[in-house]
């Protein structure tokens, strides 16, 4: 039976060597998944799943290092950025990057991630989008829209005593640390796979050594947006990707003659 | 003639979330609603013929639970 | 032997780097930050890690990614700066990691000032952070003892995976004396089996503070614990002086230690039968000194730049067996060898009393002055 899959069957997909086999706590339909994945085929496809170093963050995210079959450190809350500026600079050989999503790194770490990006901090940050804080239990996040139901803005976001939102890919674009500063969505194939060669741009600007390289993930949250895995991809489509335009911020020069 | 494919889903990943199912252009899956896995859910599975294994089932699914094999065209290929 | 005269915070950076420091996070804060300029150039000189950070959090979570890795790393920093670390220092004691931090203390609570103080005693020796667990606490006297006590952090932390503070003040911190600089050591080449750069030919490995399940809490709780009664067991260091026929003594640390050594040379000078104590390991505390005078000591004095903060140590430990008095200068005022003396004239001439807690007879008497 293996002989003959061998001989008239290619495998055209297959979960990559970098993920463990620990099934994942996240929701049905939480694009975290999705994100941890790609992260892994593109860490597969560089062949560097053993030089390289997690820093999982604090919030939905934390639980990466389970996932992700290579060395991980687990961040306090909003602090990844720095635990992965002190590994790099004691490692600069390995790729290191941080997982954190976006009240961790918007809201309680955004002095240790601008510090990093204007640093030009040689480290990979992968930053999920989801407009809440997921693991508490669905309260405003920095990136919640004007009017977004959460459950500490229960009516709505209120602009006129909660703020407005951060658009961190916009705002990093400004940092001439930053060289490479993209934001893609995860809510379908094609944008998936947009996403997938930002990642792998992210890690190139490391290995060549050109500084500090975010990618910003917009993603679900049907648990806490309280719709389904289908109608929160329609929401994000709808309703994010307006707020929170898909494209390249900042892109270093010598990044534009890699092709993937 | 279209390509064949077929898909296997890993179980205990599955979540049963359907964004698969939704994405699949031949719309061959399916939930089953017959059995449900460890964690509860009832999972993903093939439900007619015409998979092309095309993949993009394996590109959304959260889960990795996917895995894709489609028929090669030459079928005497040394597999890669 | 060649000595070399140098300011206190310079010669503990000097002593970081020749004990092996390979990487070094700081942030400017007086009086500590000779400490964070040495390392911005000695560090990169040697080809060694330096970086300022935005701020002390930034700063002790960058000694946290590089304490990962398994190589010998610090921070260092003054009172303000340091209540700011301690978020960093509970998640490294929290995942068993070697490191270093150097605490300048300055006048407080709260901006305070920058003269030298020792009132984050409690915060160091008793925690400060959240959760279970201890740091060993150093505290130097001199720049010498600075620069010795700097070498042995870093072995220490080494050997128990402990975090290791060097607890000195503005005073030490600033003053210049001649010392003598240890050897430059050879950067480690073999790690822990916990190290984390990257899982080339092993399994991987991860780090975390994280223990969802409250049994694996306790577990680790535990080992925290049974680590620390092996520290006490082989690290408690203090010195004594003048104490083989003492009939009072005299205690404290650091800067406050070194004044009253001064005032007890004169009482000595005077045929007063005084000695000293000088805790040098301040967590694991000398219980067992304190608990072992003898019934021919009349009287004790502790002596603080706090408002007794040691001194409950103190007492504990000598179970209340030896009549205690207390003396400090507080928020950044230096106590002056002179007052102190005076402070062992009284106990010599009146006998202690034992009404209440020394530190409130202290403050009455201080009230009383006006």
């Amino acid at each position: 039976m293996v002989l003959e899959n061998c001989e008239i069957e290619t495998t055209v997909f297959e979960r990559p060597d970098s993920l463990t086999g620990t099934t994942s706590h996240y929701c049905p339909g939480c694009t975290h998944g999705i994100a941890n994945r790609l992260i892994a085929e593109v860490i597969d496809e560089m062949g560097m799943r053993e030089k390289t170093i997690g820093v999982a963050s604090v919030g939905c995210s934390v639980f990466i290092y389970n996932y992700l079959n290579m060395d991980f450190v687990q961040a306090p809350h909003g602090r990844a950025p720095a635990m992965a500026t002190g590994i790099k600079r004691v490692l600069p050989d390995r790729m290191v990057f941080t997982y954190q999503g976006d009240g961790d790194l918007a809201s309680i770490g955004m002095a240790e991630i601008v510090h990093a990006a204007a640093r030009g901090e040689n480290i990979s940050v992968f930053f999920l989008n989801n407009t809440n804080y997921g693991m508490t239990g669905g309260q405003m996040a920095p990136t919640s829209m004007p009017g977004q139901k959460t459950t500490s803005s229960q009516t709505g976001r209120d602009v006129e005593t909660q703020g407005f939102p951060i658009r961190v890919s916009e705002m990093f674009s400004k940092l001439d640390g930053a060289s490479y500063i993209v934001r893609r969505s995860l809510h379908d194939p094609k944008h998936i796979r947009m996403a997938k060669k930002a990642i792998r741009m992210a890690f190139e600007t490391q290995v060549r050594g050109l500084g500090f390289s975010m990618v910003e993930l917009l993603s679900i949250c049907p648990t806490n947006w309280g719709i389904s895995p289908l109608n929160s991809i329609k929401w994000l489509e709808e309703k994010m990707i307006p707020y929170y335009p898909l494209g390249d911020y900042k892109i270093h020069p010598a990044l534009a003659e890699i092709k993937l | 003639m279209p390509l064949k494919g077929r898909i296997v889903v890993t179980e205990k990943y599955c979540k049963g979330c359907e964004l698969c199912i939704s994405s699949c252009p031949q719309e061959v899956l399916a939930l089953a609603n017959d059995r449900i896995t460890a964690k509860g859910y009832h999972p993903a599975t093939m439900v007619a013929d015409g998979c092309t294994g095309c993949g993009i089932c394996s590109v959304i699914c959260p889960e990795a639970a996917i895995t894709v094999y489609r028929e090669k065209t030459g079928v005497n290929r040394i597999p890669a | 032997m060649s000595l070399e005269l140098m300011k206190g915070n310079e010669a503990v950076a000097e002593a970081a780097v020749r004990a092996g420091v390979v990487s070094y996070f700081g942030y400017p804060i007086t009086p500590q930050t000779e400490l964070l300029e040495y390392m911005s150039h000695r560090m990169p000189e040697l080809g060694r890690a330096f970086v300022q950070a935005e701020s002390e959090l930034g700063a002790i979570n960058m000694v946290y990614g590089a304490a990962c890795t398994g190589y010998r790393t610090m921070t260092s920093s003054s009172s303000p700066g340091v209540s700011l670390m301690l978020e960093g220092v509970s998640y490294i004691a929290g995942t068993e990691l070697p490191m270093v931090i150097v605490n300048v203390m300055r006048g407080g609570p709260g901006l305070g000032n920058i003269a030298p103080a020792q009132s984050d005693y409690n915060q160091m020796v008793h925690g400060g952070g959240h959760g279970d667990y201890r740091c060993i606490v150093l505290a130097p006297c001199s720049v010498q003892e600075s620069v010795d006590l700097t070498v042995l952090a870093f072995d220490l932390a080494d050997k128990y995976r402990s975090i290791v503070v060097i607890l000195t003040d503005g005073s030490i911190g600033q003053m210049m004396e001649a010392c003598e600089l240890p050897p430059m050591q050879p950067l480690k080449t073999t790690f822990a089996d916990w190290a984390v750069q990257g899982c080339e030919g092993r399994e991987r490995r991860f780090l975390t503070s994280i223990n969802l399940d409250p049994a694996a809490q306790e577990e680790m709780n535990y080992r925290l614990l049974k680590r620390w009664i092996d520290v006490e067991a082989n690290e408690i260091r203090c010195q004594e002086y003048y104490m083989e026929d003492a009939e009072y003594v005299v205690t404290g640390f650091g800067s406050s230690a070194r004044i009253a050594l001064s005032a007890v040379r004169i009482a000595r000078a005077e045929g007063i039968k005084v000695g000293l104590i000088r805790p040098i390991t301040l967590s694991p505390f000398p219980r067992q000194v304190y608990a072992d005078l003898s019934d021919k000591i009349k009287g004790m004095l502790v002596v603080e730049m706090n408002a007794g903060q040691m001194l409950e140590d103190v007492l504990a430990a000598n179970r209340y067996r030896t009549p205690t008095d207390f003396f400090a200068r507080l928020g950044g005022v230096v106590p002056f060898p002179d007052e102190v003396l005076g402070e062992i004239h009284r106990m010599v001439e009146t006998p202690i009393s034992t009404d209440g807690h020394p530190r409130d007879r202290w403050l009455a008497r201080v009230l009383a002055k006006g």
